[in-house]
C-alpha cells in the first residue's frame, strides 16, 4: 500500500472516535452488511463518520490492507479495528459492543 | 466466477483439518454464503483472529470470487 493512502486512513481513523468504512452512506447504503452495521450505530445512537469506499478506490483496497481484513464494512472505535459486520451483530447481540463504547468512553442511548 | 460451498469447505479443511463446517447458500447463487465453524483452534482467539483465519484459508477469495460469506466461528 502507497504511503499516502496508508496516512490518509491512519489519519481518518485518528480524527473520527468512531469511523465506519462502508459502501454507500450512512443515510444510503449501499450494500446489505453496511447498511447492517450502521443500523446497529443508528439503533444505538452513536455519533460516527461514515467513509464511502465506493467513492474512493485507493482508500477501498487501502482499508483492506491497513485493517488486514479482506471485507467491507469495517468499524473502528478510537483508531481501534473492532471488527465486520458479522462480528458486530453478534458484539451488539450480547452487549459486548455496548460495553466495548463504554469503555472507550464512546456515548451511545441508554448510557 | 462464483464459488461452490464444497470448494469454499476444502479450503477451510486444508488449513483448519478439525473444522466442522456448516456452509449455508443464502440466495441460491453460489455466491452468498454463511458458515458456521467449529474448531478447536479458535480456542483462545479473539473473534478478529478467528475470522482472520478463515479469510488466510480462503486465500484471498474473500471479497474477489466469493462477495459475501457471513461467518460464525466457534470453539469446541
Amino acid at each position: 500500500m502507497n504511503e499516502s493512502i496508508k496516512l490518509r486512513i491512519s489519519n481518518i481513523v485518528k480524527e473520527n472516535q468512531v469511523c465506519l468504512f462502508m459502501k454507500g452512506t450512512p443515510e444510503v447504503p449501499q450494500c446489505g452488511f453496511s447498511l447492517a452495521v450502521s443500523n446497529v450505530l443508528k439503533h444505538l445512537e452513536v455519533n460516527f463518520k461514515g467513509i464511502n469506499v465506493l467513492e474512493n478506490n485507493e482508500i477501498r483496497d487501502g482499508i483492506k490492507t491497513y485493517s488486514d481484513w479482506p471485507t467491507i464494512p469495517q468499524l473502528y472505535i478510537k483508531g481501534e479495528f473492532i471488527g465486520g459486520c458479522d462480528i458486530i451483530k453478534e458484539m451488539f447481540e450480547k452487549g459486548e459492543l455496548q460495553i466495548k463504547l463504554k469503555e472507550k468512553s464512546i456515548s451511545y442511548k441508554g448510557n | 466466477m462464483p464459488l461452490k460451498s464444497d470448494e469454499i469447505k476444502k479450503l477451510i479443511i486444508e488449513s483448519i483439518p478439525d473444522a466442522e463446517i456448516i456452509i449455508e447458500d443464502l440466495a441460491g447463487d453460489n455466491n452468498h454464503y454463511s458458515a458456521t465453524i467449529k474448531s478447536k483452534v479458535f480456542s483462545g482467539k479473539s473473534k478478529i483472529d478467528q475470522h482472520k483465519m478463515v479469510y488466510k484459508a480462503l486465500k484471498g477469495k474473500m471479497g474477489n470470487e466469493l462477495h459475501a460469506l457471513s461467518l460464525n466461528t466457534m470453539e469446541i
